[in-house]
């Protein structure tokens, strides 16, 4: 199998969506010539031409408004907005039509389009570029809100999305982006959207994450299991929005203890949002309070402190720690 | 025909899209304060044939009973509202021309993307009267476009669908389907930053989209002198690189005259055109409205003697098509019309509880399954059908 970053694995799924199926395209700021200024992109304006591959002028609310009158055409846009900090420019749209105009019409139109953006800290960029607001689109009905944490789910979810006959908004973790590589099917995969992945079943705890925070989660969970003896369960969310209740409170049923690790503010962040899941639907078997470890609610700081607002593994085996001790 | 229009530079048709070089530019202040509205029938019924668009008898009374269906559904619309039988709504009393001259050059297969005040353009369109009656009195059945008719459901968030009735037009452009969007709204939406977004995408894409802007005069409360800080509102296109022209929007004719050779243009592949059409909104911004509030009688009366379809009818009896006998005719006929599909409104207008789940995916999540499955046994306890 063929070893890719995420870059590349993202840019393979897209040319097998557009080499499969005419009516999709792609939009957005510099994704033509210049391959996306991450260059998930690359190579795909010489092959599919300008119409296919476009350019366009630098309004995201308009990238995302002329998306919207495509898909009711009977196009399937997918649209990169270049960093998930400029989708507030967008967000008009995307409420006012993405999300609804299914709804509005009854059917009568189709809305399959795909919104990819890169989101998340830890590159060292200046303001709005490190934002995690997938809470936005999670508490807006209509949307799908994806999230990978590799390479190999990323090709697979975005196929997924482009397929999907509902529109999706689809994050990506952009401090993954070319942080490693890893085996990437030459044959086209999917992964089902609204379905949670246990990376690694166990008895102690169970600890929940997604997107750019999976890495420090994984470095996490091999030190308590080697250092500590803590019987981790590891779980992928990958799909935030609808969101697979059912697999967390399965797992929370089975452990009775629980983290959950993510980047974004925590007041009605998604941590909020997965211990309702838990309190509605495993209640009964908690052994411990559920802990959140998450970005706090100020502003995504400056980049010289960026380290220390973004949890780490340290935090994270800290957290768990802490939950363990709880009686 | 007066087009304002701007010498498109051939550099930037190429394959690769260059800028505005920069010998193009020009110190000179470009005046725009003198361009000056087409009109093709003045306020007394009298025609520039230079200009006439030459529509024949038959057409010419049918402009005429739509204009006139247009204004007796408007009326009966208000007097069911006041009688609490619909919701809120926007009437478009004086607007009429407007209406029916920018959907009247369109085909089946072209789109209408409509503002909340274009019920006469989407009854022309092809929308039953019915239907309309559903959509205002809060029928979610009202809403979509029916089948066969391709137009968008208007939006309630001033401008926000003009964005995506370019992006129809770009996917045309696409397809080389040889086909147009019009896209209508008022003057308060020029002042919307996506509605110039959209300018400018259909200009880059050289989108097939006519853009015609209803400049009435009011946006609620506010006048246009507090709206924007131009004598007019076509300079705008031409400052995007659009086609534009200004037209009496009270005058039928100079509407169809204008649409005629903006669709030509879409059809032609020259890219996207902007009609501001200059009219007057007579009645109230909604039935929520009290203009003696904020508007002198004196403003609005002298727009009485422009009524559109007053100044049509002198210019039908000029001709001999039509007499005052027969002009009434055609008015109690489309009272007529419009209480029958009152009639037909009142027969199928049934609220759907149950449904509300139902539309919002294509396929729903089993998550919101069992948001609805809650939902439903809510109802049931309520006994509701």
């Amino acid at each position: 199998m063929p070893q890719k970053t995420m870059v590349e694995a993202l840019n393979l799924a897209l040319d097998e969506a557009m080499s499969a199926d005419e009516s999709v395209l792609i939009m957005g700021q510099d994704v033509g010539v210049n391959g996306g200024v991450f260059r998930v992109t690359k190579g795909l304006h010489e092959q599919y031409g300008r119409d296919r591959v476009m350019d366009t002028p630098l309004a995201e609310c308009g990238i995302i408004g002329t998306a919207v009158g495509m898909a009711v055409y009977g196009l399937k846009p997918v649209v990169e907005i270049q960093f998930s900090g400029f989708t507030m420019q967008a967000f008009d749209q995307i409420e006012q039509n993405m999300a609804r105009l299914h709804n509005r019409t009854m059917g009568r139109f189709p809305m399959r389009m795909v919104l990819r953006t890169p989101y998340g800290g830890g590159i060292r960029a200046v303001e709005h570029h490190s934002e995690s607001r997938e809470t936005y689109w999670a508490h807006t009905p209509g949307l799908k809100v994806v999230i990978p944490s590799g390479p190999r789910n990323a090709r697979a979810l975005l196929a997924a999305a482009i397929d999907d006959p509902d529109p999706v908004i689809f994050y990506e973790p952009k401090a993954v982006y070319r942080a490693f590589r890893e085996d990437v099917p030459e044959e086209r995969e999917t992964l089902p959207i609204g379905t949670s992945q246990v990376v690694r079943e166990g008895k102690d705890l169970t600890l929940i994450s997604y997107g750019a925070m999976m890495r420090p989660a994984r470095e996490a969970m091999e030190d308590l299991i080697d250092e500590h003896g803590i019987d981790i369960e590891l779980i992928d969310l990958l799909t935030i929005s609808p969101m697979d209740g059912e697999t967390l409170c399965k797992s929370v049923a089975k452990t009775g203890r629980c983290v959950i690790v993510h980047e974004g503010h925590r007041t009605c962040g998604i941590a909020s949002e997965i211990i309702a899941r838990i309190n509605e639907g495993a209640f009964e078997y908690l052994e411990a309070p559920i802990k959140r470890l998450t970005g706090y609610d100020i502003p995504f700081p400056y980049f010289q402190t960026e380290q220390y607002f973004l949890p780490d593994a340290d935090d994270i085996i800290e957290s768990v720690r802490e939950t363990m001790a709880w009686e | 025909m007066t087009i304002i229009t701007r010498p498109r530079d051939e550099a930037a048709d190429s394959e690769v899209p260059t800028g505005q070089a920069a010998h193009h530019m020009d110190m000179n202040p470009i005046d725009l304060g003198r361009i000056e509205a087409l009109q093709v029938l003045d306020e007394h019924g009298n025609i520039n044939q230079a200009r006439d668009p030459g529509l024949n008898d038959s057409e010419l009374l049918a402009v005429h009973r739509a204009m006139v269906l247009t204004r007796a559904f408007d009326s009966r619309m208000l007097t069911m509202q006041r009688q609490g039988e619909m919701g809120t709504f926007a009437p478009n009393l004086g607007q009429e021309a407007c209406m029916i001259g920018q959907v009247w050059e369109l085909t089946k297969q072209d789109w209408f993307s409509p503002s909340y005040r274009s019920f006469g353009a989407q009854i022309q369109r092809g929308w039953p009267m019915e239907r309309l009656f559903l959509l205002w009195s809060g029928y979610h059945q009202g809403f979509p476009p029916p089948e066969g008719v391709n137009d968008m459901p208007f939006s309630i968030v001033i401008g926000s669908h003009v964005l995506p009735a370019v992006g129809i037009a770009m996917g045309m452009r696409r397809r080389d389907d040889n086909d147009c969007v019009v896209v209508n709204f008022g003057d308060g939406a020029m002042s919307q930053g996506a509605v110039s977004e959209a300018f400018n995408f259909a200009m880059v894409d050289r989108a097939p989209v006519i853009f015609v802007c209803e400049n009435n005069g009011w946006a609620i409360s506010t006048p246009t002198k507090l709206q924007y800080a131009t004598d007019h509102l076509a300079g705008r296109g031409v400052a995007f690189g659009l086609s534009s022209i200004r037209v009496d929007g009270n005058d039928i004719l100079g509407m169809i005259a204008a649409m005629r050779e903006a669709t030509r243009r879409a059809r032609d592949g020259e890219g996207p055109t902007f009609v501001e059409a200059v009219t007057y909104r007579m009645s109230l911004h909604t039935t929520a409205d009290d203009p003696t509030v904020y508007r002198d009688s004196a403003e609005s009366e002298p727009w009485e003697s422009r009524c559109p379809i007053i100044r049509f009818q002198r210019y039908l009896e000029g001709r001999g098509l039509l007499s005052k006998d027969g002009a009434e005719k055609v008015r109690s006929e489309a009272d007529a019309e419009v209480l029958e599909a009152r009639e037909r409104f009142r027969k199928i207008a049934k609220a759907r509880p149950r449904e509300v789940f139902d539309h919002l995916y294509k396929v729903t999540p089993s998550e919101l399954e069992d948001q609805r499955n809650e939902y439903l046994s809510r109802l049931d306890r309520k006994g509701v059908d």
